[in-house]
């Protein structure tokens, strides 16, 4: 620029402007005619709302509070509200307030909320101003998500685990764990919207505890979980996990590890000693628990912090039910069990273990002795199909052999097995023979192979362990279900017939199976395991009592909402009633109910008593 | 004996970004002393800036300067950065870049209308107003917004360019190069404006360094500092540019010294536009904004902006909202410590162009 040509000054140069007078002005004829808006432009917003779960982190993270959550029945028109990991309502936005930043955008797990190229809203009422933003307004969408550039966290901590050819050789623990760097990484994705919490049977406390990992205080995250479930770390082992189902991040990515993250807390602390919860002074009430597994652990475990005396009654020789006996080693190891067992027993819970209740002592006796009784007996035996060669000796059941294994130390395997059945449990089973196979033989010549009625896309075992088991070397016959045990000549097993599934759920969603009769195949192997469900066994309840107790429709115990049962201070839980997902956490969701119950029980305040 | 009087300017004048006034003494028509009267525009940021989680600052931070807000979210981006000691993409600084001098382009034209408004001549801020929008469309097409951009954020830039924008923005800068000349025309070489301006409202270089100013009123006094080469940030290391100085140091000065700025400032966006990495990521990854704490520690990020240094220091007590954000406009300075000054002895008629000269946008004050 040259600064002299300025300095002079001109009289002239102005009126050059003169020529503005014949040309097109910059503004336009509004609203005849328009400018083209910004593809990416931030304005009022659209949600389809039955994409969105009412999880609110929108209004989280607005700077401006411009967004409340409103009931779904208020929203003007019926929305999808009772699906999974949803709360029923929407966000509805003052535009009084919105600075139009879209942070809410960006931070929407599901991408169901957008913003709109129109800016422009007119009323004389001040109230008309805010609304719930809907598709039907018919906006034309703008700024939206992008999944490359994104404040969420979309990507999981991966987590190690050993190699199938290494874990193959041992039942040493698979899963490595996080370490604290991973732990908090994980921990800080976690946006505690708390949707998650719903899919949890015990409703734990899930971003209180993410939380505390987040900030690093183990002892606070371990407490939090322990007013909702007394095995925290074994459940951060095997738990079905139900909560990472609903995480919000399975929308964009990959759903937070919350199981991960509460075995890596409880690994910090050598035991609970700290962050029990406290107890009560002694009421001086007995109650007695038939059965040491999960839900037995927990009501005992509640009990005793409301000042009852807790004596559990268990046949085996050690508590912990199905975890102690099924769930193989290389899921959960023995220690974490004694820790949190022990943990229990810590409290002043009384674990009488090889007491068989009908035959050591009797159930008439306990409802004598004690003030209230809880049956968490589970479904402790096997169920058979009655396959044609089932009585044969090398024809077992899945959880005989889990326990031999686990807890009697068995380590000898046939080199050919086959196992019936497509469930976890049947996964199970599987991988701890090609352990045993890889232990005996280092697979060498060695089959394990399952047969299941179900196909690929129905089998209910989860992902994880089917994809576990193929990398362990198991071979799946899916869609093909059992005929009959073939022999050789010397009796001895030559392998199992199968027949083709036609399918396995008739056209009113039954369970139903139907079969090609002509088409067969023989499996070969010289040892099956049967491992298709278990059962459970009253025996132990006298006539006159069991026609009191009353059952639900699929065979389970009823209970009310408190866990009583038709018998008044009879108290049932875990895989024997209904409420129950089968799993160790809604065991131990039930344990906690019925502990409240007995409470409300032993306190002259049940509904009945 | 004479007898003077008191006069209240404002709060809204013509010129002047915001609500601010001025309580003037006057003998007569001229000013015998001048204060300002700040406090119509005060919205708390700073303290406003300590409730919320460091991501929903950018809703606020922009505000902090209408015509030009890029410099605020540039500034605390970089604080935000140094306290967790992220270095930002490649790209990202090329795009800051130019985002940032499209602003200063952008609030320069915008500012010769309120300036050549202040001195009688409107068809100038009927012009620069217009020409300014066609920035702000550009804006709107990176960001989704005309005026608060909330684009640049800790990391890095919001999105990627969109595609075809880089051609578009060099339509922009290449009409803008034209108009400058009708510019010049009617109003920097207009004789009146020199009648107006020479001589008036001088801060000589002496008075400039003492009274802490920085920008187009160093400048215009002969000081060549520039937080762009004095303490590169974004990418302005890698390009090439000059720092404009006058010698006079009067109204006339400063307001060639914008002028100038204003070209250098289409100059540096072809070139930026040229050098940046074609590809390439433009945002490095933050952590969740409701998990994210930031290192305890202090700095102070500073960047240039139209009026001079604009910067922010920020105290972290490694949570995860700011301790302490306390921001440094320019224009407190230019107000208190040198248009108190430089007022008193001018005419009545001229106060308006002079605060307009000093550049005194009032949200930088009101913080
Ligand atoms: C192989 C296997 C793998 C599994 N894997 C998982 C998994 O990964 N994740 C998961 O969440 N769940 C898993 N489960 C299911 C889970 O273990 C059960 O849902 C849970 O243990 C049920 O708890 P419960 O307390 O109701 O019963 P159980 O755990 O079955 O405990 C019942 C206890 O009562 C005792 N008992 C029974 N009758 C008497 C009597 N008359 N007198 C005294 N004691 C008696 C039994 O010996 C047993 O110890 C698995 C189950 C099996 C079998
Ligand atoms: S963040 Fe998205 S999914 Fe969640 S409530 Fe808001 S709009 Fe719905
Ligand atoms: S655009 Fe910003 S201010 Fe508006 S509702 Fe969304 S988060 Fe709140």
């Amino acid at each position: 620029m040259n600064i002299k040509e300025y300095e002079k000054g001109s009289f002239l140069k102005p009126l050059t402007s003169v020529k503005y007078l014949f040309k097109k002005p910059h503004t336009l004829r509004y609203p005849k005619e328009t400018k083209p808006v910004a593809d990416r432009f931030r304005g009022l917003h659209i949600n389809d709302v039955d994409k969105c779960i009412g999880c609110g982190n929108c209004r989280d993270i607005c700077p401006c509070a411009a967004i409340t959550m409103e009931k779904a029945s208020k929203i003007g028109r019926p929305i999808e509200i009772d699906k999974k990991g949803a709360n029923p309502v929407r966000p509805k936005i003052d535009y009084g307030r919105c600075s139009f930043c879209a942070l809410c955008v960006e931070m929407c797990p599901t991408g169901s909320l957008k913003m709109s190229k129109d800016l422009i809203y007119t009323s004389p009422d001040a109230e008309a101003f805010a609304w719930v933003p809907l598709e039907e307004q018919g906006r034309e969408p703008g700024f939206i998500q992008d999944n490359e550039i994104t404040p969420l966290m979309l990507e999981a901590q991966e987590m190690e685990e050993l190699e199938p050819e290494v874990r193959k050789r041992s039942f040493e623990e698979m899963i490595l764990g996080f370490s604290e760097e991973q732990a908090r990484k994980e921990a800080m994705r976690c946006l505690g919207c708390g949707i998650c919490m719903q899919g949890c049977p015990a409703h734990m406390k899930i971003p209180e505890y993410i939380q505390a990992i987040f900030d690093g205080d183990h002892k606070k995250s371990v407490k939090y979980m322990l007013e909702d479930n007394v095995l925290p770390g074994i459940c951060g082992r095997i738990c079905t996990h139900r909560c990472q189902d609903d995480c919000v991040y399975q929308y964009r990515g990959a759903p937070i590890h919350i199981m991960w993250l509460k075995r890596y807390a409880t690994d910090q602390l050598e035991d609970y000693k700290d962050v029990n919860i406290e107890k009560m002074p002694a009421t001086g009430k007995k109650v007695a628990i038939i059965g040491g597994g999960p839900s037995g652990l927990s009501a005992a475990y509640h009990l005793s912090t409301m000042g009852h005396s807790v004596t559990i009654f268990e046949q085996k020789n050690r508590a912990g039910g199905a975890l102690a006996t099924g769930i193989p080693l290389y899921r959960l190891p023995i220690y974490e069990l004694d820790k949190e067992i022990g943990n229990i027993e810590s409290m002043g819970v009384e674990i009488k273990t090889n007491v068989k209740v009908g035959e050591d002592v009797k159930f008439e006796d306990l409802l004598k002795e004690f003030d209230a009784v809880y049956i968490g007996i589970g479904l402790s035996y096997g169920r058979s199909i009655n396959l044609k060669g089932e009585e044969h000796p090398d024809v077992v059941q899945a959880i005989d052999f889990l326990r031999q294994v686990k807890v009697e130390g068995r380590r000898d395997i046939t080199k050919h097995v086959i196992v019936i059945g497509g469930g976890n449990v049947a996964m199970d089973v599987a991988r701890t023979v090609a352990r045993l196979q890889e232990i005996n033989y280092q697979s060498k010549d060695t089959t394990v192979e399952t047969v299941s009625l179900e196909d690929w896309d129905i089998m209910p075992a989860s992902q994880e362990e089917i994809d576990g088991a193929l990398e362990e070397g198991v071979i799946f016959n899916p869609a093909w279900g059992p005929n009959q045990v073939i022999f050789n000549e010397d009796g001895s097993i030559k392998g199992l017939e199968v027949k083709k599934v036609k399918y396995v759920f008739d056209e009113n969603h039954r369970f139903n199976p139907a079969f090609y009769e002509d088409q067969k195949k023989i499996i070969y192997g010289d040892y099956i395991i049967e491992s298709v469900g278990q059962m459970y066994n009253f025996s132990f309840i006298p006539k006159e009592l069991m026609e009191q107790l009353k059952f639900t429709p699929r065979r389970k115990v009823w209970v009310d909402e408190y866990g009583e049962t038709s018998i008044p201070g009879v108290f049932a839980g875990g895989d024997i009633v209904e409420t129950s997902k089968g799993d160790a956490i809604s065991a131990i969701a039930n344990g906690h109910r019925a502990a409240i119950g007995i409470d409300r029980f032993l306190h002259g305040k049940s509904r009945r008593g | 004996m004479s007898k003077s009087y008191e006069l209240f300017i404002g709060p809204n004048h013509p010129g002047i970004p915001g609500n601010f006034s001025l309580k003037i003494e006057l003998e007569g028509d001229t000013v015998i002393s001048a204060k300002g009267d700040p406090g119509y525009l005060h919205r708390a940021f700073e303290k406003a800036m300590e409730g919320r989680y460091y991501i929903q600052n950018l809703a606020l931070i922009p505000r902090i300067c209408v015509p030009e807000p890029d410099i605020n979210e540039a500034a605390y981006a970089m604080a935000v950065e140094d306290l967790m000691g992220v270095e930002i993409p490649e790209r990202a600084k090329y795009i800051r870049t130019i985002v940032l001098e499209l602003a200063r382009a952008a609030n320069y034209t915008f500012w010769m209308g309120g300036f050549a408004g202040t001195l009688g001549l409107y068809t100038l801020a009927q012009w620069s107003f217009g020409d300014r929008d066609y920035a702000l469309d550009l804006f709107a097409e990176i960001c989704g917004a005309r005026v608060y951009h909330m684009y640049i954020w800790p990391g890095g830039v919001r999105r990627d360019l969109p595609p075809g924008w880089e051609d578009k923005l060099l339509g922009y800068v290449k009409y803008m190069k034209e108009r400058l000349i009708d510019y010049d025309n009617i109003f920097f070489k207009n004789v009146m404006f020199k009648y107006r301006t020479k001589g008036i409202a001088v801060v000589t270089k002496e008075q400039a360094i003492e009274w802490g100013a920085t920008g187009p009123i160093l400048k215009a006094a002969g000081v060549a500092q520039d937080v762009r080469k004095d303490d590169p940030y974004a990418a302005y290391e890698y390009l090439d540019f000059e720092i404009p100085t006058l010698t006079d140091g009067d109204s006339w000065s400063r307001a060639m010294i914008r002028r100038w700025e204003l070209e250098n400032s289409l100059n540096i966006i072809e070139q930026a536009v040229k050098k940046m990495p074609k590809k390439g990521p433009v945002w490095e990854k933050m952590p969740n904004p409701l998990k994210w704490y930031v290192p305890e520690g202090e700095t102070y990020a500073k960047v240039e902006s139209a009026r001079g240094e604009h910067g922010f220091y920020m105290v972290s007590d490694g949570t995860g909202k700011p301790y302490r954000v306390a921001v440094r406009g320019a224009s407190h300075t230019h107000m208190f410590t040198i248009a108190e000054k430089v007022l008193i002895g001018q005419r009545l008629a001229d106060v308006s162009h002079i605060l307009v000269s000093l550049d005194v946008c009032p949200p930088e004050i009101d913080r």
